[in-house]
């Protein structure tokens, strides 16, 4: 995806040098919302400075409304985007745990809003630095989720994500996680789309039933059980839409970007025996590790979720059917049973040896050797551990 | 100011809150929902927070609403309503709406003391420009009685149960109208179903700035209360006359009564007449009694001397401007 090296320098104008944060805003710029409420949490607080500024300076024309919480704002952006304006947001960790109540609600009544989330752990212990926790949390919400790699798709998932969000088959909440500090805070080389282009991709939001359109409505009337079901199932239908009307979005953004996306990623997959499967910015981690691998002449593979809700079930199982053992990298835990990632992956592949590996809890690196040492314990045997495998994690507390 | 027959015109012509809705009987919520969309004639949104009214009032299929309606939680009625006016703003500036829009949350005390406050006093400290009408039953009552912020002192609530160690409710009702103030918002009003000129009046002034306005509204509960239903007005009235429920407003800071009770009535009568008091004078629990006595005289007469304070301001040109009569 990173090609920058290979271009031409005529080409190579395009590429800045922003963190995840200011790829966020800087998409945010181009798409021009209508309306941003917001609240300030660390490590979401680049996306939100940087876009002030931007508006500031006159070049968006959104209302930023710097609500007193991430419930207001949250609550703030379903009225918002109900009332007929382009609505977006972002937050992280306890402002996404805070926002959850409302994030099911924006999901239940198709308020089609865009958030990104720096994805950060969910305190106790309190701790700013990146895991999935917080994603998480927000699984069950009824909103679409992508988990991107690198500041490069944070921008280029701002883009597809207003379209998938707001797509008349779909108007549900998307949810763009990229990895705090690791991707919100650190710089690399982004390529910038020209304003026209991400304008035409995006279009113009025209919100089928707006509050404000002039025609009486009543939204969010209360269901007793003989409706509830049915209006939670077409809900729940609207959610597996958004996975087909995403697979069409990367195909137009790819055509017109040059960038294809796949909402799963193999990499070096073709004759693996061996894969790992993993979300977010330690995916390059793991590509070092494959390649390392793949030099001593293991057949050895990485597979990258992009989108994690709807989950692409049917793509997973085409590329790890065939593979021998899986590892499953998730950056969260549900304590008391497996991990969301590895539960999700065990309910859609037959076949393989997989293993859960719990890894960078609270912000701790995952380093290549860890990686290999989980690629070791794959090959040693055809049976499943039954055993989350902790990475990078000693069993006990270091004395200090 | 629309007088009470141009009101009953407008509310069974237009119907913005029609029947069909499943409100007890001698509820006072529809009497306020109703006499606040007639007092507004621009097109309104209404935003309104989880409680009896939205209960009672949009079971779906159906709904009792004709202009456009928007729940979304219990606690986040005045947060709704900052997105929905600041989406109305931002398309206003753009050019895509040009008509004029009144918005209005309607939130119960439940919503409004307790768990919307902080929503509201983020709403109020950005100056949205929405009216907030708090209709205050005195608690929670769709969920089955139980005590809010706003219940008095003494009621016995399901949740404040009398017994040999309870007298009902230990702490007094919080002052929200005071709160709301500290937020130095341009209108803030207190009215009652009892009076509804009164309060038409209010909503008229209240709309007419670009701000944030509130209106604090007694309602009555026949059955959180514990009296018969054909009761509810004689009910409220009796809470306006004897200074438990005084009708107010405060106009940029500046105090008045709008509502003179002569001679003022007894707080002890008005307790009399409701069962969720029936325990203090079964006990004959005269020092309780005559101890609210003294702090509703004490208040009535803080009252009567800001009112005072502010008398020449409501004469000046400034108080005229906002079209008060008497």
């Amino acid at each position: 995806m990173m090609a920058w090296f290979t271009e031409s320098a005529e080409d190579l104008r395009r590429f800045r040098v922003l963190t995840g944060g200011q790829a966020v805003a800087e998409a945010l710029r181009q798409i021009d919302p209508d309306v941003f409420p917001v609240y300030p949490i660390t490590p979401q607080t680049p996306i939100i400075e940087a876009f002030a500024q931007i508006v500031a300076d006159g070049k968006s024309h959104a209302h930023i409304l710097t609500v007193e919480s991430e419930h207001s704002a949250m609550s703030a952006a379903v009225g918002a985007a109900l009332a007929g304006a382009r609505t977006m947001t972002a937050t992280a960790s306890q402002g996404l745990a805070y926002m959850i109540e409302i994030v099911y609600l924006a999901a239940s009544l198709r308020a089609p809003i865009v958030m990104a989330v720096g994805n950060r752990t969910l305190s106790g212990p309190i701790n700013i630095h990146g895991d999935h926790s917080d994603g998480m949390l927000a699984r069950d919400t009824g909103a679409i989720q992508i988990y991107v790699k690198n500041a490069q798709e944070a921008y280029d998932w701002m883009i597809m994500g207003t379209r998938i969000a707001e797509h008349p088959d779909v108007l549900l909440p998307v949810l763009m996680g990229l990895d705090g500090f690791t991707l919100t805070h650190s710089a690399e080389p982004v390529e910038i789309e020209e304003d026209g282009l991400v304008k035409e991709f995006v279009g113009s939001y025209e919100y089928p039933y707006a509050l404000l359109a002039g025609t009486a409505g009543t939204y969010g009337a209360f269901a007793m059980p003989e409706h509830y079901f049915e209006i939670k199932r077409q809900q729940i239908e609207a959610l597996d839409r958004g996975g087909v009307v995403a697979q069409r979005i990367v195909e137009d953004f790819a055509e017109r970007t040059g960038r294809a996306y796949d909402l799963v990623e193999g990499y070096r997959m073709e004759d693996a025996e061996r894969a790992m499967v993993i979300m977010g910015s330690q995916s390059g981690t793991v590509e070092e590790a494959v390649d390392s691998l793949r030099a001593r002449h293991q057949k050895v593979g990485l597979v990258t979720v992009r989108m994690f809700r709807p989950f692409p079930r049917q793509m997973l199982a085409r590329l790890l059917a065939p593979v021998q053992a899986v590892a499953v990298f998730d950056r969260s835990s549900t304590p008391g049973s497996f991990p969301p990632l590895y539960q999700e992956i065990r309910a859609s592949v037959n076949g393989p040896r997989i293993d859960s590996i719990i890894y960078g809890l609270g912000g701790r690196d995952l380093t290549i050797d860890n990686v290999i040492q989980v690629f070791d314990r794959l090959g040693q045997s055809a049976q499943d551990s039954n055993a989350i495998f902790y990475a990078g994690s000693d069993s006990r507390t270091k004395e200090g | 100011m629309a007088n009470l027959r141009t009101l009953a015109e407008r509310i069974s012509e237009e119907e913005s809150f029609g029947s069909g809705h499943s409100m007890c009987r001698g509820c006072g919520v529809p009497i306020v929902v109703r006499t606040v969309l007639a007092s507004i004639r621009t097109p309104v949104v209404v935003v309104n927070a989880t409680g009896c009214l939205e209960v009672a009032s949009t079971r779906y299929p159906v709904t009792a609403w004709s202009v456009p309606w928007l729940h979304v939680a219990f606690e986040n009625s005045a947060a709704v309503a900052s997105g929905v006016e600041s989406a109305y703003m931002a398309l206003r500036r753009k050019g895509a709406i040009h008509h004029d829009v009144t918005f209005v949350v309607f939130a119960g005390d439940g919503g409004t003391y307790d768990i919307g406050l902080q929503a509201l006093s983020g709403a109020l400290e950005r100056g949205h420009r929405f009216l907030y009408v708090c209709y205050d039953n005195e608690g929670y009552m769709n969920t089955g009685i139980q005590r809010s912020g706003a219940t008095p002192r003494a009621a016995s609530t399901t949740t404040t149960p009398v017994g040999s160690e309870s007298v009902g409710k230990s702490e007094s009702r919080k002052d929200l109208t005071e709160i709301v103030l500290a937020h130095h918002i341009p209108y803030v009003a207190q009215a009652a179903i009892s009076h509804v000129q009164d309060l038409s009046d209010k909503v008229e002034r209240a709309t007419k700035n670009q701000s944030a306005s509130f209106l604090n509204v007694l309602s009555a509960c026949p059955p959180g209360w514990g009296f018969e239903a054909q009761d509810s007005i004689t009910m409220i009235q009796r809470a306006v006359n004897s200074g438990f429920w005084p009708l107010l407003e405060v106009i940029d800071g500046h105090w008045r009564l709008t509502s003179h009770p002569e001679p003022r009535q007894s707080v002890t009568e008005w307790f009399r007449s409701q069962k969720r008091f029936a325990h203090l004078f079964a006990d004959h629990d005269v020092d309780l009694l005559d101890s609210l006595e003294e702090k509703t005289e004490t208040e009535w007469r803080r009252l009567l001397a800001l009112e005072e304070r502010d008398r020449e301001w409501f004469l000046s040109p400034a108080g005229q401007a906002w079209g008060l009569t008497g």
